[in-house]
């Protein structure tokens, strides 16, 4: 006995080497890439610009000038509030599309899923571009609706807005969305609903009490990838935002770039990452705690 | 569905189920049940996915407060027929009333039976308390927490998990995970419980030990049991009646030892049980006796039955293993023994199976003696008689 755990402990060494080797290309990957800049970045949120020279006595004028300029609080929150906004239409959204291909497609649900991933196949660049041709000024909906009657002159408000940014991500995040509630509803063991039938629930009913919190671990996931990356997107309110639908990203490229402050870009990138770890957290939680509510 | 007021823990002292007679019921006569006496009904219940038909008209009467199984080979419609009762399924044709109520066109959430799946189908993001009271939490049940945080605890007193309330669906172990998914279905006193292979998924000891308690619950509850098993040793130790399925056609309903000793066909015999067929030849047939040579052993007397043909008709007769004596020199107490040589045997512990060729006889048979025997014990090569009684022939069409 004593003998078979000795060899036993031996396998799982050599089982944790493995793991340790295979691992290690992304582990190194990741360090250099990621956390390295990150260093830096932290590095210079402290370190002060002087024209074309660098100042690196530490300081926190850099975060008191984020904290009590009003730009850039209502950049950051305007951030968070439309990375919100899309993660929940596009989770909304994307739910039936999953639930649909989870439960009503029987065969061919590798050719739906393929169909879900077809935004993909031209690059996120083009489909904000086009984006940009159906709402402009003179674009395909403005035209449109002239021509149907409903307007004499094109709206303004639907491109160079909140509103476009918000609509051109939510189709942009569709399948990362539709992917991992898909996984979780595919999961869920059928007799779990007829049991549900079986103990007196509609369906209506049975669908909140056990598909949804069932679910829930999907629906987590895809907010977490939607928002985190939302909050830091600066393509998309580039090109359709216009300066009311700017977010805190295209002010960190202009620190970094035109503006030459790469200290407060470096600051304004440390905030920008604390209020996304917030409330990213925030929503997991809320959405763990609302999902154990449901007996 | 709360129609039966009684609270469920109740039962067993002051109200012996009714109908709970015992297996020796005089008239354990299949098909239909007089009057209000059948508590579930199928009339000619045919179910056809595209052009396979998997249940084919089934008439069938359950009685209220007995255990009924459903028996037979995987594949033989039994568990449809179950889901058609538990509304997941439409009939094709022919109709299933319970309680005098046709179940036509009504949900299953609507039915006043429940479940306990093969699966169990426990809910994984619910602990067991909230396993056990999803039912009570329904839209049919209005009770307040504290009613149904009662009926919880008495429940889970009844299958034996007290304590156990707070225990997440994932922390259970095989044994618990059925006792969750029956005080789950017994909870909401459903006419008739469905169960579909409830011990299918434990191991053997487990499953022994839980077929006496599944018995000794539905005595406490006095609820009609309709279960689904492959294993005809769980349906004859359980049930008061059992309904063999071949080919999604009810073969046969009769309680375990009628199934035993009257099979009907020579499918049911060899389903239930070991059997050997012997041939036959009718020399005489009256009224209450036939005289029939065996092939093999000589004339033997047995009770006149239906499956006999008149005089100079062959037959074929099944012969329990148990029911062979075996002896060194002609066996005094048997109508006709022939010699016989022994060519295996297997050892069970309790019984001795013995393989046996037969003067005379082309297809070997088994014959089963019990450990106990002073006579048990031969050797392959041994030479011996192997003798029966008239009586415990079947005839068989």
């Amino acid at each position: 006995m004593g003998q078979g755990r000795v060899a036993r402990g031996i396998a799982l060494d050599r089982q944790a080497r493995r793991g340790l080797m295979l691992t290690a290309p992304g582990t190194l990957y990741v360090a250099l890439m990621v956390l390295g800049p990150a260093a830096l970045a932290v590095a210079y949120s402290f370190w002060t610009q002087t024209y074309v020279t660098l100042d690196r006595t530490p300081t926190l004028a850099n975060f008191r000038e984020i904290a009590t300029d009003p730009l850039y609080r209502t950049l950051i929150l305007r951030s968070v509030i439309v990375a919100g906004l899309v993660t929940f239409l596009t989770v909304l959204l994307a739910y039936p599309v999953a639930y649909y291909i989870a439960f009503h497609v029987y065969r061919r649900k590798a050719l739906w899923l393929l169909l879900v991933s077809i935004p993909f196949w031209t690059s996120y660049l083009l489909r904000v571009f086009s984006w940009k041709l159906v709402l402009g000024y003179n674009g395909v909906l403005n035209s449109a609706l002239i021509w149907l009657g409903v307007i004499d002159k094109p709206l303004e408000w639907i491109l160079f807005d909140v509103n476009a940014v918000v609509l051109t991500l939510t189709h942009a995040w569709a399948p990362f969305a539709i992917l991992p509630i898909f996984v979780s509803l595919e999961k869920i063991d059928r007799s779990l609903l007829e049991a549900a039938k079986d103990l007196g629930e509609g369906p209506f009913r049975a669908f909140f009490r056990v598909v949804l919190p069932l679910s829930m671990p999907g629906v987590i996931g895809a907010t977490l990838i939607i928002f985190i990356p939302t909050v830091g997107d600066y393509v998309t309110p580039a090109l359709v935002g216009g300066s009311e639908g700017a977010m805190v990203a295209n002010l960190i490229q202009v620190q970094f770039g035109k503006a030459n402050n790469w200290p407060l870009g470096a600051a304004l990138a440390i905030c920008a990452m604390l209020c996304v770890t917030i409330a990213a957290l925030a929503a997991a939680a809320l959405l763990r705690f609302l999902g154990r509510r449901i007996r | 569905m709360s129609s039966n007021q009684r609270p469920a823990g109740q039962a067993p002292a002051t109200a012996p189920a009714p109908a709970m007679a015992p297996a020796a019921d005089p008239a354990p006569e299949p098909g239909p049940v007089a009057g209000a006496a059948a508590l579930v009904r199928m009339q000619g219940v045919t179910k056809s996915f595209g052009s396979f038909t998997a249940v084919e008209s089934v008439d069938l009467d359950l009685r209220a407060g007995e255990f009924f199984s459903l028996l037979g080979p995987s594949g033989c419609g039994k568990s449809t027929l179950l889901r058609m009762i538990a509304g997941f399924e439409e009939p094709t044709r022919g109709t299933i009333a319970i309680d005098g109520r046709p179940m036509a066109e009504v949900a299953p959430n609507r039915r006043p039976t429940n479940m306990v799946f093969q699966s169990y189908a426990i809910f994984p993001h619910l602990n067991v308390a909230d396993n056990i009271a999803f039912g009570l939490r329904s839209p049919g049940q209005s009770l307040s927490r504290t009613e149904i945080a009662a009926r919880v605890d008495e429940m889970l007193a009844t299958v034996g998990l007290g304590g156990l309330g707070q225990r997440g669906a994932n922390e259970l172990s095989g044994g618990q995970r059925q006792r969750v998914a029956l005080a789950r279905a017994l909870i909401l006193r459903p006419k008739v419980l469905l169960l579909d292979e409830p011990l299918s998924a434990l191991d053997k000891k487990l499953r022994e030990q839980m077929q006496i308690e599944l018995r000794r619950l539905q005595r406490q509850v006095g609820i009609t049991f309709l279960m689904v098993t492959h294993d005809q040793y769980e349906a004859m130790t359980i049930s008061d009646r059992c309904g063999v399925m071949f080919g999604g056609r009810l073969a046969q309903v009769a309680s375990p030892k009628e199934l035993y000793q009257r099979p009907v066909t020579r499918q049911v015999a060899e389903f239930i049980g070991g059997i050997n067929f012997l041939s036959g030849r009718v020399s005489a047939r009256d009224a209450e006796s036939a005289s029939v040579e065996v092939k093999g052993f000589g004339t033997v007397t047995m009770p006149t039955e239906p499956a006999i043909p008149a005089a100079g008709g062959q037959i074929t007769l099944g012969l329990r293993p148990e029911r062979f004596y075996l002896a060194p020199e002609r066996p005094a107490e048997t109508e006709v023994a022939a010699a016989a040589t022994v060519e295996d045997f297997a050892f069970y512990g309790e019984t001795i199976h013995y393989y046996l060729r037969l003067d005379g006889y082309d297809a070997p048979v088994i014959a089963a003696v019990t450990n106990f025997q002073r006579a048990a014990h031969f050797a392959p090569g041994d030479r011996l008689f192997a003798g029966f009684r008239g009586r415990a022939l079947v005839a068989l069409p």
